[in-house]
């Protein structure tokens, strides 16, 4: 695995205090790593309990029949997931996130590699263009909600505000949508935009550090054998650009899942934007039904450790003997 | 950003009958430097639109006017989330990024029995939906009487614990990479001097590791500054962070158009600085939660 992070050669002039004196090394008998066992208990305990104490905590919850203020800790086995199959609110919710997520994904994707590829090889003003298309990434989702939702907005009366107003005024009157307010799964594939917006810039700067580290001399190779560009692409960059492809599935994968702001911010009460993780806020917190919402959050635990989980491993495997 | 310069030498291939290739490319990234930007055009042209002149039907229009009357209307309702987020993103971000340091330090250098698995156990915290822990914690924060109206802080205590701990993930990740990266020379040649684990991460580690300590404590300021689900779940109406203080002023659509764009661009600008003042260490966080480059 190549570092995520950028290795930098030690600073110039950085000094390696001489600190304690000779004598203690022979003194030094307790295994070397016990000390930073300490060093990092805090950290583990933490981890320990707000992550895997809570998931388990959160697990047991959705095998109880808890609904109100006070908790309830019966047993109910797997009724609870049953009936998520059967509520007519979570079906809907599971075709919303899928939709989302294959225009979401496939969207940033395809965006973000294009723009990489626009600016592999250097062009004027790369700095200027590499920083627009990232900026939206810095931006929380619901700034980004707030000045979306009047962007989708068509006013009152016909196309009068919004992006509508801007494609009718070029000439572009018949791109017209009713963007989150559409029929059918439209209304969450039009949220997809602004969760483009955000971060196909992201995508890119994942695709530009990924080609970076593609050697010309390989490409150059290639062209001299008598390549074509597109077999170029084809047999040398695309190959070598997989684990970075991987990576950028991944995240956006479970960005998306898992996102909850954005859509809250654009219209938390339309169910046509509805997905499992507002449901999740929404039956536990309103309704008081914190044995379904729990149940909610361990489906889409599961749904992104089966995507993260084989992830994680193959990163570390290639990180190997490091 | 020299690594990114760097690629402009190979630039100008002098293909044959590529001629238009350059102006066509020109001509792409331009378009979608205008797309990209639409959206800021409204935030910041409506935001300084004086009130009268501020209206959805006529957004796009250029600005016949100049006024800060939208600020002024906003900044009094958004002024205490902004201070609220300003004091819990600081102390988050900078002991998450301490406790990262430590961290990654012991699971790059110490040899830790475990550690291959412990370190995946810590690398998959980063990407768990919070929803699956969002039960356990309230219940938890509520009976520590750190959340909400239970909490003299109206919760901003809490808030920064719960920051705290979400963010050790990902700085250990960042840490743990920059100390790999690191030649081993370096740390063995203090404890051949004798120097202890803690001795050689206070005295050596610590100071070598500034670059990284920049990646780290962007990245969590802008976690902390961006989140949404925990100041929601945590706060009430005097502790809440600029994102709920945000949605609740501007979220409705009662809201006048001009307020709304003023206070969203208010509240996105600590972070627009941060990313144009350290644009390269932001890049590096990014790529720090890919795993890998």
């Amino acid at each position: 695995m190549s570092l995520p992070v950028d290795v930098h050669p030690p600073p110039r002039g950085g000094r390696i205090p001489r600190a304690a004196s000779v004598h203690r090394v022979g003194r030094r008998r307790r295994p070397q790593w016990l000390a930073g066992l300490l060093l990092i208990l805090p950290s583990l305990l933490a981890i320990g309990l707000f992550v895997y104490g809570f998931i388990g905590w959160n697990v047991r919850v959705s095998v109880t029949s808890w609904r109100g203020l006070t908790p309830t800790y019966d047993f109910v086995g797997v009724r609870n997931y049953l009936a998520l199959w059967g509520d007519e609110r979570w079906r809907l919710d599971v075709r919303n996130i899928v939709i989302f997520t294959t225009v979401f994904v496939i969207g940033s994707l395809a965006l973000g590699f294009g723009m990489a590829t626009l600016l592999e090889k250097g062009v004027r003003g790369q700095g200027f263009y590499r920083s627009v298309y990232l900026f939206p990434m810095a931006i929380s989702f619901v700034a980004t909600a707030i000045v979306w939702r009047w962007l989708l907005d068509n006013g009152t009366g016909s196309d009068t505000a919004g992006i509508n107003k801007l494609l009718s005024d070029v000439g572009l009157g018949w791109l017209r949508s009713d963007w989150h307010r559409s029929e059918g799964g439209w209304a969450i594939a039009a949220v997809a935009l602004p969760a483009g917006w955000a971060l196909s810039g992201y995508v890119m700067a994942l695709f530009l550090a990924g080609m970076r580290n593609i050697p010309n001399a390989v490409r150059e190779a290639a062209r001299i054998d008598g390549a074509t560009e597109a077999q170029v692409f084809w047999h040398v960059t695309r190959p070598m650009l997989r684990p970075v492809t991987v990576s950028a599935i991944v995240i956006l994968l479970h960005i998306s899942l898992k996102t909850f702001d954005l859509l809250y911010a654009i219209d938390q009460r339309s169910l046509k934007i509805d997905t499992p993780s507002l449901y999740m806020w929404f039956t536990t917190f309103d309704g008081g039904f914190y044995n379904r919402g729990a149940t909610i959050a361990t489906v889409l635990l599961i749904g992104i450790a089966l995507v993260v989980g084989p992830y994680i491993r193959s990163s570390l495997r290639r990180g190997g003997a490091r | 950003m020299t690594q990114w310069a760097s690629e402009a030498v190979d630039a100008p291939a002098p293909a044959t009958g590529r001629r238009w290739g350059p102006i066509a490319r020109q001509g792409a990234l331009m378009a979608l430097a205008v797309l990209f930007l639409l959206p800021v055009y409204v935030l910041v042209v409506t935001s300084f639109k004086s009130p009268a002149e501020a209206s959805v039907t006529t957004m796009w229009g250029l600005p016949q006017s100049f006024s800060l009357d939208s600020f002024a209307a906003v900044w009094p309702k958004l002024r205490s989330g902004f201070v609220n987020s300003m004091m819990i993103a600081i102390p988050a971000s900078i002991l998450s990024s301490l406790l990262g340091s430590a961290n990654g330090f012991v699971l790059a250098r110490s040899r830790l029995p475990g550690a291959d698995i412990i370190f995946p156990l810590i690398l998959f915290g980063i990407f768990v939906p919070y929803q699956a822990v969002l039960i356990p914690l309230v219940q938890t924060m509520t009976a520590a009487g750190l959340r909400g109206a239970g909490d003299p802080t109206g919760g901003l205590r809490g808030l920064i614990l719960i920051h705290i701990i979400y963010g050790l993930p990902i700085t250990t990740l960042i840490f743990r990479n920059f100390f790999v990266g690191l030649p081993q020379s370096l740390t063995e040649l203090a404890e051949v001097d004798g120097a202890g684990m803690l001795r050689t991460y206070f005295d050596v580690a610590l100071p070598l590791a500034r670059p990284a300590f920049a990646v780290a404590l962007i990245w969590q300021f802008t976690a902390v500054w961006n989140d949404f689900l925990w100041g929601a779940v945590m706060t009430t109406r005097d502790a809440w962070p600029i994102t709920i203080a945000l949605n609740n002023i501007a979220g409705g659509q009662a809201v006048p158009f001009n307020e709304a764009m003023a206070s969203a661009l208010l509240a996105c600008l600590p972070m627009l600085a941060v990313y144009v003042v350290l644009s390269r260490y932001f890049m590096r966080g990014l790529l720090a939660g890919a795993l890998q480059h």
